[in-house]
């Protein structure tokens, strides 16, 4: 059937001349379980392979089918990939949301959608595409059943036209997209073109937004942040895995199951190198996970805040009891259940102080995909050598979404395994005692089972240097001396800052994690609107390194931003600071679930800066 | 600590040349006739006479009166003193670690019974290979005496309080939740549990043994059905059970009537001698029906009460290679190159 038979009326009330290149989002409302998320994949692919950087955001309901969930893409030549709180380009094939959806744009935005809504009553000064999604799927479609998925594959060939993307990308794009699934590649390839070719013969473009091919995402990959954790852990060598479902974690355990079934099984015997362990819950998975490392082992798990709070006796013990761990939180808006499929830093206190008693825990902070992929590599180093549990604080923005990277580089070095004793080791040092501190870095020398060296009793109870079990006021006061001063040494084995150092400016920026992003454009926006530059100082581990003390001391005025209500990482840097020092730190807070983004700090800053 | 002295010529020494005195742990701070004391002794004799490597034991236990005895057996062998109730995930994660570890823990009715209950039931149900202990008097003895969940309805406290709740009974539980070995002994019963714990050294997979082990401060009273006089009164054995290992060559004898002969994965043979009228010890149902008939008429039967030998361990389910995961070399636990190459490749 030809296209033109299903010409529509379309709104002709807003035309534009403007040509905005390589720079724009748009915004997916669709219904979650629709399959619509193969069809934002395929548009966010398209523009990547234009050269274009871009970055994919989901915000999805925690439901299996049927609410409401929207894709956001953000195509930007200069590489600014934060969540961009303005939507240029709504695609609105989700009824129940549509008006709210039109309502919330700025003039001149453009709206692609479903035609019977009749969404162009709406506003007047907006730029509208009617498109008769039902009476284009059903030709390329004969089976019914399918039609509901494939429907949103001719949205990709509608904005593919209207945004001049190139039409061989796309079928690439979508081809990846189903892989081996040949037969379901053609249908959605028919659907594809059908939404082109209706724009072709139906749409008049007169929005400004376009995608010219640049050469910024060469040889790039596109990842999620939990597949990067994962490869990381399986590159590190990781050996047991012990994991309880939990979003936004899950994805992280499973690419892993999915990476070592496919790496990691001896060739010869066919037998796997490694265990992994879906436990009765997060108690029991830390529980595994702390057997393991005991036992000598490279030992992970992976979780999400309310996996964290269930964690914190047995966190407190590796910590006592000196057990190396790795634990991932991947980080969504809590308390309690919260909003299990929104973004957040709101574990950072928790997570540095968990278990009752004093405890301090090793942080790292990555911001990017490949960094997480380092970090988790690192993370293993770092629990081997201090001998104790270390978080790797990713969120779901990062751990969910998909971003783009350098391809992750093949780790050259040897690993870590920290302080283990051995035979020359127990000549030089005449006797074995587990928790003496025989080099001066609070870090002592351990044995395995197994390993035929002098054994000890592992106990969360008060012991001596010896690991006896003690309740002796003195033996109790300097073990836990020996802990903070294991806790100093760790800052040789952490991830120092990211610093830009800005000469002339009065204001300095603290971020970390997904901040990252909407910090840089922020500076960006503030120096080129409003003349204000700043420095900035990308926190990248707890503890703080001395460089964070001294950023401190050249500023003037720091704002710390973070995506909690109370200012935690500024709370953690109260505990450890100078008091002078932190009289000059303010906060710029987000937490509505939503990833931070660059327009939010700005206003913030210049209201603050204004007082 | 492991004596590495060779032993004086006419000491006594196992199979793998050690005494009995390596398999001793430290002094134990527990009560004078605590029924604990007792079990420990048990498991230094069972590991001693079937000469197990103490290098290659870990002693387990979570919190508890109960849980505090690994310090007074296998002082050679390492030991991890969990949390309460989390015992078993730690002793998960070390036997995978490190499959060719033998492990041994210890806990009490309310370590197992109370906060424990979730891990119990999932351990259970995974066959790891571990031999699991609990030290049941129906009390929490270190925080001076409250009822645990296998405290007998109508049973009563030194100060008066009585039990309204019915228990849970760990043998029934174990074996409907899938445990291959379920037994239980008294810790006053030397000849039993000791034959007891040598089998369970022989067995692939969970062995849960329930002992009861009368708590002298707190429990031992007339209103208590764990005191050693009740028990004493209403234990039924199970029939005499004499382990017979494999590399010790003894034949014995029995009276007529049915002997059910138990072979064990490494040769060696378990009999057992009925006392009670057609019992299988392999037969599910009937242990079952056995558990429930003896505690209606407040009778605890004791013994191996269920086995199952062919049952694939937790290890063997995961397919894990013969070398302990914790000691493979980086060249067998780091993919090359290509292998990353390939993941980037399906990223482009």
């Amino acid at each position: 059937m030809a296209p033109s038979n299903v010409a529509v009326h379309e709104s002709a009330s807003v035309q534009s001349t403007r040509r905005i290149t390589n720079d724009f989002s748009i915004h997916i409302a669709t219904v979650n379980g629709s399959g619509s998320q193969t069809a934002n994949l395929v548009l966010l692919r398209s523009i990547f392979q234009m050269g274009v950087p871009v970055s994919g955001k989901n915000l999805f309901p925690s439901n299996i089918a049927g609410l409401p969930t929207w894709f956001t893409i953000r195509a930007n030549k200069d590489g600014y990939i934060g969540r961009k709180k303005e939507v240029d380009f709504l695609v609105a094939m989700n009824p129940e949301t549509a008006r709210e959806d039109v309502m919330s744009l700025d003039p001149g935005s453009a709206v692609v959608y479903d035609e019977p809504l009749k969404l162009d009553a709406l506003r007047d000064d907006l730029v509208f595409y009617p498109v008769p999604f039902d009476k284009l799927v059903a030709p390329v479609c004969p089976n019914a059943k399918l039609r509901k998925l494939v429907r949103n594959t001719i949205y990709d060939g509608i904005m593919a036209k209207l945004l001049d993307i190139d039409p061989a990308e796309m079928e690439k794009a979508l081809r990846k997209q189903f892989g081996k699934k040949v037969k379901a590649a053609e249908l959605n390839q028919g659907a594809l073109k059908a939404g082109w070719d209706f724009a072709e013969a139906n749409l008049t473009k007169r929005d400004p937004f376009h995608v010219e091919r640049m050469d910024r995402t060469h040889g790039m990959i596109l990842v999620e942040g939990n597949a990067a954790a994962a490869i990381g852990c399986m590159m590190a060598g990781v050996t047991v895995v012990a994991w309880y479902p939990i979003t936004p974690s899950s994805s992280l355990a499973e690419a892993l199951i999915g990476y070592m079934r496919e790496y990691r099984i001896d060739r010869e015997t066919g037998k796997a190198t490694f265990a992994i362990v879906q436990a009765e819950d997060e108690l029991a998975a830390l529980g595994m996970v702390l057997g393991a490392g005991w036992a000598g082992a490279r030992a992970m798990t992976a979780t999400a805040g309310p996996g964290i709070s269930l964690m914190a006796e047995f966190t407190g013990l590796g910590y006592y009891s000196e057990v190396p761990a790795v634990i991932f939180d991947v980080q969504r808006v809590g308390p309690s259940t919260g909003l299990p499929t929104r973004t957040s830093q709101g574990d950072i206190l928790p997570t540095a102080l968990l278990s009752h008693g004093d405890a301090k825990h090793v942080l790292l902070i990555p911001s990017s995909v490949g960094e997480v992929y380092q970090m988790a590599m690192q993370a293993f180093d770092v629990a081997e050598r201090l001998q104790t549990p270390v978080f790797v604080m990713s969120d779901l923005d990062l751990g969910m979404n998909t971003w783009m990277s350098d391809p992750f580089p093949y780790p050259e070095g040897p690993i870590d395994r920290g302080k283990r004793l051995d035979e020359a080791t127990l000549r030089r040092l005449g006797s074995f005692g587990r928790y003496r501190d025989v080099d001066g870095d609070g870090i002592p020398y351990r044995t395995i089972p197994g390993d035929g060296l002098p054994p000890y009793f592992n106990r969360g109870s008060g012991h001596n240097a010896d690991g006896k079990y003690s309740e002796r006021p003195d033996d109790f006061v300097n073990n836990l001396d020996r802990l903070a001063r294991k806790f100093e040494t760790a800052k040789r084995y952490v991830p120092a800052p990211e610093i830009l150092d800005e000469p002339a400016a009065e204001v300095g920026f603290i971020a970390y994690g997904t901040s990252h992003w909407a910090a840089l454009e922020s500076r960006d926006q503030l120096a080129a609107e409003a003349g204000l530059k700043t420095a900035y100082l990308r926190v990248r581990a707890y503890p703080f390194t001395d460089e964070v003390a001294a950023f401190l001391g050249r500023y003037r005025r720091i704002y710390v931003i973070e995506q909690n209500r109370d200012a935690q990482m500024r709370a953690l840097m109260r505990i450890d600071l100078a008091t002078e020092l932190m009289a000059r730190v303010r906060s710029v807070l987000h937490y509505d679930g939503l990833p931070i983004d660059a327009r939010s700090i700005t206003d913030s800053v210049l209201a603050q800066e204004a007082k | 600590m492991t004596t590495t002295a060779a032993p004086e010529p006419g000491k006594k020494t196992n199979r793998i040349g050690l005494e009995v005195i390596t398999y001793k742990g430290g002094k134990t701070t527990l009560c004078a006739g605590c029924g604990h004391n007792a079990i420990s002794e048990r498991i230094v004799e069972s590991f001693y006479e079937m000469g197990v490597d103490p290098q290659s034991v870990v002693k387990l236990s979570g919190i508890g009166c109960s849980s505090k005895s690994p310090a007074y057996f296998l002082g050679g062998s390492h030991g991890f003193n969990a949390v309460h109730g989390r015992m078993p995930s730690v002793g998960t994660g070390a036997v995978l670690a490190n499959r060719k570890l033998i492990a041994i823990g210890v806990s009490g009715d309310g370590d197992t019974g109370a906060i424990g209950i979730g891990q119990f039931v999932h351990l259970m149900r995974r066959n790891l290979p571990i031999v699991y202990i609990i030290e049941d008097n129906g009390c929490y003895g270190l925080t001076k005496g409250q009822f645990s969940p296998t405290a007998d309805l109508g049973s009563r406290l030194k100060t008066g309080v009585i039990n309204d709740l019915p228990p849970i009974d760990t043998c029934t539980l174990a074996i409907e939740l899938g445990a291959t070995f379920v037994a239980r002994s008294f810790s006053g019963d030397k000849k039993q549990l000791l034959s007891i714990l040598k089998a369970t050294l022989s067995h692939r997979g969970t062995c849960m043994i329930d002992v009861l082990s009368p708590c002298v401060t707190f429990n031992d009273h007339d209103g208590s059905t764990k005191s050693y006089s009740y028990v004493k009164d209403h234990d039924e054995p199970m029939g005499d059970v004499t382990f017979v290992p494999y590399f010790d060559d003894i034949e014995v004898e029995y009276d007529p009537g049915t002997t059910t002969e138990v072979r064990m994965h490494d040769g060696s043979r378990l009999y057992l001698k009925k006392v009670a009228e057609h019992y299988d010890p392999t037969h599910k149902a009937q242990a079952l029906r056995l558990l429930r008939e003896t505690a209606e008429r407040g009778v605890f039967a004791t013994g191996v009460l269920y086995v199952e030998r062919d049952r694939p361990t937790f290890v063997d389910l995961l397919n894990i290679v013969d070398e302990p995961l914790a000691t493979l070399p980086l060249a067998k636990t780091r993919p090359p190159k290509a292998a990353l190459d390939e993941i980037m490749e399906s990223l482009r």
